[in-house]
């Protein structure tokens, strides 16, 4: 018997090439949100993750500022100037400060793995303040244009290649979220939110399980973070700020975290309702986020993604077969016992 | 010949409570060891010291000659020690199967990012150990949709899936009917002799007792006090009102 | 020894700030079990009613002592109104849903409130220091220093001394210990467990307003204050662990002091002082000084 029916790789490919091919027809503001919501959405990938092993991060932007920052200082220190290497550096950063701070962190669930990330993101986001002689402050650092794999695009160009760039590096780094969630690690971070003393029981590592996430999660959202920092050309402090997590975790509520797809459902909706919310109301802006969350925790607890399920729902698959509690040694006594199962009164009806 | 548990001088008080004084016990390769005792005497507290997920105030355990003091369960089933709960211990979340295959990728040690935990050994183990529980039907189904009686086997299959040299059992019977029973032990039995499987189970059924235990060890308030063949402790008066509440 | 002097009185007023702000939290932590994210915006909240009052009674051109009712009742105001809305409307329905969720809805309030106090009171700073000047300074060791903070600790000590008599002297403190120790018990015994939590996240709202309302008239307020006073309020019962008031009461007297001392010692490191603190604390003890380890029953 073959494994579980997969998911078809058509459709997800299919969209993709849509999604390259819509600058021809879109304006260049909109390819600039798309390639925002693109990049955030490796972030949000990383909350959602988490969140499958019932980790609940407020402090993500910590890795997704660090990202950024690595960018910037590597520009600015280092004269690093092609893009591919630094989204590289950027990486690099994001993952050497998750398995830092993964030692202490992964210890804790709950609350407390929720506000310790919270604290440490904080703490980043007052050193990239104070320290303005090195970060610049709240003025923050410029990022400028980068050529890419050696080439030097011309301004208008620019934000189509970066568009590009994005596009195909999030689809890679989904892919290979998607190959996570398959794996043994990937099921068993799944199983910890369930029970993690059995995991325990069967000789895995809860410990190693939840630090090996906990730092895909973090180079995912450097990844976003440099690519944000190159498409805007700008970065600040504000990266790391507990609004940013939060921003995440709004997400990765909002598309769901039932599929790895899910976070770019939810960010593209989420970047575009908010450039025109936020023009509207600056002030109403975060209790209209409060709201739609409340809405989403009471009444739609699996996000945009679940409602792709509903929508293509099929029949049920039928009723539960009969069960008894006696194991069976052999095909004939099964054949024998469902006979059994069908004499039996069925009590309850 | 070395024990394959040896627990010496075992104590464990919680606050007032004794839950273990001075438990002093052996089990050998190839035994199959019945435990009994009324509520509260000391059993699953027993359990709970030889996985690891309890330390003794004082006394130690070796398996196989090996001193197992601060092992988390997690190294203690890594040295071939599998348990099995009292309370089902399952990933609800997850499909029957995609139980077994945990337990199975947990075996093997190779956890691994990228190629999948469905795979073609795993899965067709898995599925022919579901068989053997009479679970197959529900291997795609969701644990949740399991009935109570299901749930146990399968906790028991997951631990037994592990290829234990020792397999601890906290009352297996527990939640199956009456009718059921025997079957299911038979089931179980077989299975573990096949295996080769060292077993120690914590038992209420008296009769599951006598009829697959060849050694039974009986706890009364953290002490055990009595150990022999079934049949002669059974009978003893002092034994049955520890355990039975009358003689 | 001025020095010393300074860093000292500096610590006391920050500690006793501190307990102030983490009380509620870990409080209403340790009986509900959850951990309320929207405790600083509460705190945000009575502060910037405490303030709208004392500066509005103030325009009148009246006695300033009466500002220091206002203040009480603003926290009280703001306590008894938000905490059983919260509580009742809200978080109720979530106790049985998974822990992330509670946080989720917390979180959800907390982002309401952050805008309620925007569209309330603007964005512009507002600060009603009349509190703060009118009882004075006093010279202590050579050290010119303000009445006012030591006001603060007399108010953190009442609280404190308050909580403590409630929940060892009391009828209410007894229902309270029942209700933690275990819940479903507590309810078979007849105790009302839905009303206790109701009483005990208000009261957790109350204190969140309180530390509020009596730092008004010593910073100027801006929006956004909430978050920061959550998460040191969080960094200060991590060190004493959660749910203990004892532990909120030493995690802010170590947190106070350390911070105070890196004020004036190595101010570039003052803000790392709480969370190296807070690290360094987990790392050897992961339940905090007075945390305990919750062990599944298998």
């Amino acid at each position: 018997m073959g494994p579980r029916p997969r998911p078809s790789p058509l459709l997800p490919l299919g969209a993709l090439v849509l999604f390259l091919l819509a600058p021809l027809v879109l304006s260049g503001w909109i390819v600039f949100l798309l390639t925002v919501a693109w990049a955030k959405a490796l972030a949000v990938l990383g909350v959602v993750l988490l969140l499958r092993g019932g980790l609940l991060t407020f402090g993500h932007a910590l890795y997704y500022a660090a990202g950024a920052y690595a960018a910037g200082m590597a520009v600015k220190y280092l004269h690093v100037r092609e893009g591919l290497a630094l989204l590289g550096l950027a990486l690099l950063a994001g993952v050497g400060t998750s398995a830092l701070l993964g030692l202490l962190v992964a210890r804790y669930r709950g609350v407390y793995f929720a506000l310790l990330n919270l604290a440490f993101s904080m703490v980043l986001y007052g050193v990239l303040l104070k320290f303005y002689a090195i970060t610049g402050g709240t003025d923050g650092l410029g990022l400028p244009a980068p050529p890419l794999a050696g080439l030097r695009p011309v301004a208008q160009s620019l934000r189509l290649a970066l568009y590009d760039l994005t596009l195909v590096l999030a689809a890679l780094l989904i892919y290979a979220a998607h190959r996570f969630s398959a794996s043994p690690v990937g099921y068993t971070l799944r199983a910890i939110r369930d029970n993690e003393v059995r995991v325990e029981y069967m000789g895995a590592s809860v410990w190693r399980t939840i630090y090996v996430s906990y730092v895909i999660a973090g180079g995912l959202a450097s990844v976003a973070g440099a690519l944000i920092g190159l498409s805007v050309g700008h970065i600040t402090p504000d990266l790391s700020f507990w609004s940013q997590s939060g921003e995440f975790v709004f997400v990765a509520i909002l598309g769901g975290t039932g599929s790895v797809l899910a976070p770019v459902v939810g960010s593209i909706v989420f970047e575009f309702v908010r450039n025109y919310a936020f023009e509207l109301s600056p002030y109403t802006w975060q209790m209209t986020l409060g709201i739609v969350l409340l809405v989403i925790i009471f009444f739609l607890p699996g996000g945009l993604w679940s409602l792709s399920a509903l929508a293509r729902r099929l029949p049920r698959r039928g009723a539960p077969p009969p069960f008894r509690t006696s194991p069976r040694d052999g095909a004939g006594a099964a054949g024998a016992r469902t006979a059994d199962q069908a004499r039996e009164p069925r009590g309850g009806r | 010949m070395t024990a394959l548990l040896e627990a010496a001088g075992l104590t464990k008080f919680f606050g007032a409570v004794r839950a273990a004084e001075e438990l002093s016990v052996r089990v050998d390769e190839g035994e199959m060891v019945g435990i009994v005792g009324s509520n509260g005497s000391g059993k699953t507290t027993f359990l709970n010291l030889a996985t690891g997920y309890l330390a003794p105030d004082r006394g130690r355990i070796l398996l196989a000659g090996r001193d197992t003091a601060g092992l988390s369960p997690r190294l203690i089933t890594r040295l071939g020690v599998a348990r099995s709960f009292q309370i089902p211990q399952l990933y609800l979340g997850l499909t029957v199967l995609e139980n077994m295959l945990l337990s199975l990728a947990a075996r093997s040690g190779r956890g691994g990012v990228w190629a999948p935990l469905y795979r073609a050994p795993w899965t067709d183990e898995g599925r022919q150990i579901l068989e053997r529980f009479g679970l197959e039907a529900y291997a795609s189904r969701s644990v949740g949709e399991l009935p109570e009686g299901g749930r146990k086997l399968l906790d028991i299959a997951l631990a037994i899936a592990l290829r234990p040299r020792l397999l601890l059992m906290d009352e297996p019977t527990a939640g199956v009917s009456t009718e059921d029973k025997f079957e299911v032990m038979d089931t179980l039995v077989g299975v573990l002799r096949q295996g080769r499987i060292t077993t120690i189970f914590v038992e209420h059924d008296m009769d599951v007792v006598h009829r697959y235990s060849r050694r039974v060890l009986v706890f009364d308030q953290g002490l055990v006090i009595a150990d022999g063949e079934p049949v002669t402790v059974l009978a003893d008066a002092d034994v049955r009102k520890a355990v039975l509440g009358h003689a | 020894m001025r020095l010393l002097t300074v860093i000292a009185l500096d610590g006391l007023a920050y500690a006793s700030w501190l307990f102030l702000v983490s009380a509620g939290l870990t409080f209403t932590y340790g009986v509900l079990r959850v951990l309320n994210l929207a405790h600083g915006n509460l705190y945000a909240l009575g502060a910037y009613l405490g303030a709208f009052l004392v500066l509005r009674y103030a325009a009148t051109g009246s006695a300033v002592i009466l500002g220091y009712g206002l203040l009480l009742l603003a926290a009280l105001v703001v306590g008894i109104i938000a905490g059983p809305l919260i509580e009742r409307v809200f978080l109720r329905r979530v106790y049985s849903r998974e822990e992330e969720v509670q946080l989720l809805l917390t979180f959800s309030i907390s982002l309401i409130l952050e805008d309620v106090v925007k569209l309330t009171w603007g964005v512009t700073p507002m600060f009603a220091e009349m509190p703060y000047t009118y009882l004075g300074r006093v010279r202590l060791g050579g050290v010119n220093y303000a009445w006012y903070p030591f006001l603060l600790t007399g108010i953190a000590l009442a609280m404190g001394g308050l909580l403590w008599l409630t929940v060892t002297r009391t009828r209410l403190g007894k229902v309270l210990i029942s209700v933690i120790t275990d819940r479903e018990i507590s309810s078979t015994l007849g105790i009302n467990v839905p009303r206790v939590y109701t009483l005990a996240f208000t009261l957790g709202a109350v204190l969140a307003a309180i530390g509020g309302a009596f730092t008004a008239p010593m910073f100027s307020l801006v929006p956004g204050v909430g978050a920061d006073v959550l998460v040191i309020s969080f960094a200060v019962i991590a060190i004493g662990g959660l749910g203990s008031i004892g532990g909120a009461a030493l995690g802010s007297i170590v947190v106070g002091l350390a911070r105070s001392a890196a004020v004036y010692l190595a101010p570039e490191l003052d803000l790392f002082a709480i969370y190296f603190i807070m690290a360094l604390v987990l790392l050897f003890r992961p339940q905090g000084f007075f945390g305990e380890i919750e062990v599944r029953r298998i």
